[in-house]
């Protein structure tokens, strides 16, 4: 079982974060402190796992962001990778290639495509085919059409200008 | 910044953030926000109703700003109206508000599960889902309660659309999890298992999670599953890649089930049936054969799929640890991996080969790769990979391997990481022990430890070599010169001093006939670290002194001379004053014969169960070690952590009183047993009750069942051996006042683990308030135990109810008039009262028994509170 998804950039800034048990907020605060300064300090091209109290980390960058999973110790660490890179796929087929951003702007969006793709700290979809039809369905119940939502996002990014460039790396984040 | 619109949605949560996202420090950013949260609070609190679409906008951005950090504590209402909103957006937001900030709001909580009910009833695949998904996010009781018994309908109607059947499943995965008691196992539970034959796969693996989990708690339940576990395992496992279409993951046939699937076996035995058998046997060789086949694409997400089928296979194969073939087979494919170039499959071979090590029918084919795995810890860039390497070789360390291993471990302990040197000193340490053949070997290897990490070297590491030490004659003479030679180093541990002192004090005749280490020049030597030293190891040299008073009488004025300067006498530290003084004077008064007596060599410990173990065991967590202790085991190898000066090594089990120093330090078998104190701690529950544990220690439990009748009473005691050794010269008595109470004789050896009774027969032969005392002595592996525990015999125990009218006893309690006779003692109730419960602890109490009576008691009693 999963017991909690964090991503978070570079600097340490959490970007989400979903947690499958009910933990007091000092928990998750602390947790969160862990994970960042532990993630953080890792060499490039370590293994992604660790051992971390009775839970095994799973983490992986993709350009500007880390994804860490913590999961319990009987999981299989190759498939919570795995896990993770669907996830990121999920998120690009979706915002089309999906940066910082993109998540940053329309977190309830990143909430909602994970809430399709895991449930109770379980996979609960791995066809993305069925978990993407299922996210468009949903959007096409939205009274916005997503095209819209999606012209005033960019308006919006654009006028963020130094923001914009901040970011401009992280395009393309599959070929990482 | 753009302008904005009003009435703009959701663009007004992106400007929001924007604007936060420009904030140049902390106090702008709070400053931002506060004004958002006092826009949102009298925009809820306006008069104008809020449409659904500004109500989602506001609630939305709440919690974008409860996401940052900040704590939210208004518009948990507003979320919960947009649950019963009909536009899908609106139901989302507030599903997501409620799903990430409310814990357990009890008084939202009938509000949100009313609307989870109606959207469970709504027969709308996405509402249902929704809700679903709102209570696997929450998981809390009063969810558990309200839904528990419903899901399970829901998971097993034959009308639910797969997508609900998923959801439902994982669901009640999450309830069963957080409140198992509530969700009801019944008929439901044969269904579920059929899932497992479901032609949607994405159902498969929803149900393959739950039937694991419930399976863990109740495997006979489930017991069907492993037949269709093994044929659809089989099914995915021969397709070809096309065959399960968007469920191939990078070329790989739906690894998350098979992964799943794998899991759900590892829950049960081998199969019995033959025929299942070999074909679970033909899956598991089929993947370890794909393994060997050329990768179908060069992306790193094909090869992690296929790995992570055959690390559950794997892992299934040593669960079941039943076919050598495959084990032999697993343990070369772990090995190909343990030189990988990936990092990550070099860390899972080696986790995954310490569990191997433990099987019987691998552990030779796990020891061919020593080599590798001690390259390993050389050459990783990775710490947690060096961790895993450092594991696998404690795992698969023995008696033929074990001077290699622990001379790789210390060389690799010089430059390991300071995270995890402790843990590689605790490892060392057990390994020395466990496979020592000659007891020189293993001296040498602590004191190396000590040298190269003394700061990790905890109190059980040396505790421990100074317990083997003192058991093993053989070895005395080679340690003392050792240590000796040890000490000579200009700067060395304190931790080596510890063990210099104790072993030199015990021990150092056997090398003083050598002029180089002399009595004196060992006393020198000693003195000479003294004051670097810290307070404890100050106070354990001064007893290493009076020892030394006793073993060479020729230093005796020089050892009183130190013992008799200010600094030891006038020391600022009361225990090592005490000390001082108590030493100089004892060596002043006490003829030879005397000292030789009080100073005598310590007597054996006893055999304990290894206290590292038990540290390393806190620190790695249960599971994560292979069985070490097979040798000794009993239950006293309690340590206590808070160092004692009196009880160095923790020997003495009885509690000691503290008082007498000098008889603590050298306490010995042979010493008069102190007086103990009597236990009363359990006396209290007896008030009312006649059977229960009177008393427990590590050692002994002592039971009682007890009856009375009129003046007579008779008690059971039981007395439980808890270690695994005898107890000898077992002997007890009753010491009482007022009681006449007979004891029968009992057996004086009580065997390990057994259990003894003993008859006691008491009569009351007048009014009294002491309870008796039962006395207990016996030998623990050599030293005495004492232990006295008052017996829970109190007046009320022979108290007779007596039947009467209530006028009757009205008219009896009038007549008590004297002012000696009467007694009132008001209190404040610790617990809210209840006439049932206070009526039959009055009856317990044997005192009064008419209804009518106790109802008035009762009532008087209720009235004063």
């Amino acid at each position: 079982m999963m017991r909690f998804m964090l991503l978070f950039s570079r600097q340490g800034k959490l970007r989400l974060q979903k947690w499958f048990t009910s933990m007091s907020e000092r928990e998750k605060k602390k947790i969160i402190r862990d994970m960042t300064t532990m993630v953080l300090a890792r060499q490039p091209r370590s293994c992604n796992f660790m051992q971390w109290k009775d839970l095994k980390i799973v983490y992986k960058r993709y350009a500007s962001l880390y994804f860490c999973l913590g999961v319990e110790s009987q999981e299989n660490e190759l498939l919570a990778l795995e896990i993770i890179h669907r996830y990121v796929e999920l998120l690009d087929k979706y915002f089309g290639n999906v940066c910082e951003l993109d998540i940053i702007f329309n977190f309830e969006k990143a909430y909602f495509i994970l809430d399709e793709f895991l449930m109770g700290g379980e996979i609960q979809e791995t066809s993305k085919q069925i978990v993407n039809r299922s996210i468009e369905a949903s959007d096409m119940l939205q009274e916005v059409r997503f095209t819209d939502m999606h012209a005033q996002m960019h308006l919006v990014k654009h006028c963020d200008l130094h923001l914009w460039c901040e970011h401009v790396t992280s395009v393309a984040w599959l070929s990482v | 910044m753009p302008a904005v619109s009003k009435g703009d949605g959701m663009r007004g949560l992106a400007v929001f953030i924007s604007d936060i996202r420009n904030c140049k420090s902390k106090e702008a950013e709070i400053k931002r926000i506060n004004k958002e949260l006092a826009n949102i609070r009298s925009k809820f609190k306006g008069d104008k109703a809020l449409d659904g679409y500004s109500k989602k906008k506001y609630v939305c951005k709440l919690l974008f700003i409860f996401l940052l950090g900040h704590d939210i504590d208004f518009g948990h209402m507003e979320a919960v109206n947009l649950l019963s909103s009909n536009k899908y957006t609106e139901k989302q937001i507030g599903y997501l508000f409620i799903s990430v900030l409310v814990n357990s709001n009890s008084d939202l909580i009938r509000l949100i599960n009313n609307g989870i009910k109606n959207d469970l009833a709504s027969r709308n695949p996405t509402f249902m889902n929704l809700a679903l998904h709102c209570i696997a996010n929450v998981g809390s009781r009063e969810m558990a309660e309200a839904f528990a018994s419903e899901i399970p309908r829901v998971l097993v109607a034959r009308d639910t659309m797969d997508s609900v059947k998923q959801s439902a499943a994982l669901c009640l995965l999450r309830l069963n999890r957080t409140s198992p008691d509530l969700v009801p196992m019944g008929e439901w539970t044969a269904r579920v298992v059929h899932l497992l034959n479901d032609q949607h796969l994405g159902v498969v693996t929803a149900a393959t999670s739950l039937i694991t989990t419930l399976a863990q708690k109740n495997p006979d339940d489930f017991k069907t599953s492993v037949s269709l576990a093994v044929a659809r395992l089989s099914r995915i496992v021969t397709s070809a890649s096309i065959d399960l279409q968007d469920y191939t993951y990078y070329f790989v046939a739906a690894p998350w089930l098979s992964v799943k699937l794998l899991r759900l076996l590892q829950c049960y035995p081998p199969p019995e049936d033959a025929a299942l058998r070999s074909r679970l046997t033909e899956c598991l060789e089929t993947i370890l054969n794909k393994a060997q086949e050329p990768p179908k694409s060069k992306k790193v997400q094909h090869s992690n799929a296929k790995n992570a089928v055959l690390f559950e296979a794997i892992a299934l194969i040593i669960h079941h640890d039943s076919e050598p073939t495959l084990l032999v087979r697993a343990c070369n494919q772990l090995g190909q991996f343990l030189q990988h170039r990936e990092t990550n499959l070099r860390y899972l071979a080696l986790e995954s080969m310490c569990t191997l090590a433990s099987s019987e029918f691998s552990h030779e084919a796990v020891k061919t790769h020593m080599e590798t795995v001690i390259n390993a810890l050389k050459t990783e860039r990775d710490v947690s990979v060096r961790q895993r390497a450092v594991d696998l070789l404690y795992a698969m360390c023995d008696r033929s391997n074990a001077k290699q291993i622990v001379a790789e471990m210390l060389s690799y302990l010089e430059t390991a990481d300071y995270s995890i040197r402790e843990e590689i000193v605790l490892k060392v340490a057990i390994l020395a022990e466990k496979y020592a053949v000659d007891y020189t070997w293993y001296v040498d290897t602590i004191l190396n430890l000590i040298r190269i990490a003394g700061d990790y070297v905890s109190e059980e590491v040396w505790y421990r070599v100074i317990q083997i030490v003192i058991n093993r004659d053989d070895v005395q003479g080679y340690a003392a010169k050792t240590v000796f030679e040890a000490l000579q180093a200009p700067a060395c541990h304190e931790n080596l001093v510890k063990v210099g002192g104790y072993i030199l004090g015990e021990f150092g005749n056997l090398i003083a006939g050598d002029s180089r280490s002399s009595p004196l020049v060992q006393f020198n030597l000693l003195h000479s670290k003294f004051h670097l030293c810290s307070v404890p190891t100050r106070a354990l040299l001064l007893s290493a002194y009076i020892k030394f008073i006793n073993l060479f009488p020729e230093v005796k004025a020089t050892i009183q001379d130190v013992l008799r300067s200010d600094s030891q006498l006038r020391n600022a530290d009361v225990e090592l004053q005490q000390r001082a003084v108590e030493y100089l004077r004892l060596s002043c008064i006490a003829s030879t014969d005397i000292l030789a007596t009080v100073l005598e060599e310590m007597p054996p410990f006893p055999e304990r169960e290894s206290s590292i173990l038990a540290k390393l065991k806190k620190k790695k967590g249960p599971g994560k070690l292979p069985d070490m202790d097979d040798s000794r085991r009993s239950v006293n190898g309690s340590t206590d952590s808070t160092h004692s000066f009196t009880d160095v090594l923790n020997l003495n089990s009885a509690p000691s009183s503290g008082a007498n120093l000098l008889i603590d330090v050298f306490s010995e078998s042979s010493a008069p047993p102190a007086a103990t104190d009597v236990s009363e701690e359990n006396f209290p529950r007896f008030v009312c009750k006649n059977n229960g544990v009177i008393y427990e220690n590590q050692l002994l439990q002592i039971g009682l069942k007890s009856e009375y009748r009129q003046n007579l009473g008779r008690m059971y005691v039981f007395y439980g051996n808890k270690t695994s050794t005898q107890f000898l010269s077992f002997s007890s008595s009753v010491s009482s006042s007022d009681l006449n109470v007979h004891s029968k004789a009992v057996d004086p050896v009580i065997e390990g683990g057994a259990q003894m009774q003993q008859i006691l027969n008491i009569e009351c032969v007048s009014d009294f308030s002491d309870a008796p005392v039962l006395n207990i002595q016996f030998r623990y592996g050599g030293a005495l135990q004492n232990i006295a525990v008052k017996l829970p015999v109190m007046l009320n125990k022979f108290f007779q109810p007596t039947e009467m009218m209530s006028q009757d006893f009205f008219q009896r309690w009038k007549q008590l008039g004297a002012p000696q006779q009467e007694v009132q003692k008001i209190f404040k109730a610790k617990h809210p009262m209840d006439t049932e419960v206070a009526k039959a602890k009055v009856k317990r109490h044997k005192s009064l028994c008419r209804d009518s009576v106790s109802q008035r008691l009762c009532e008087l009693l209720s009235e004063q509170f």
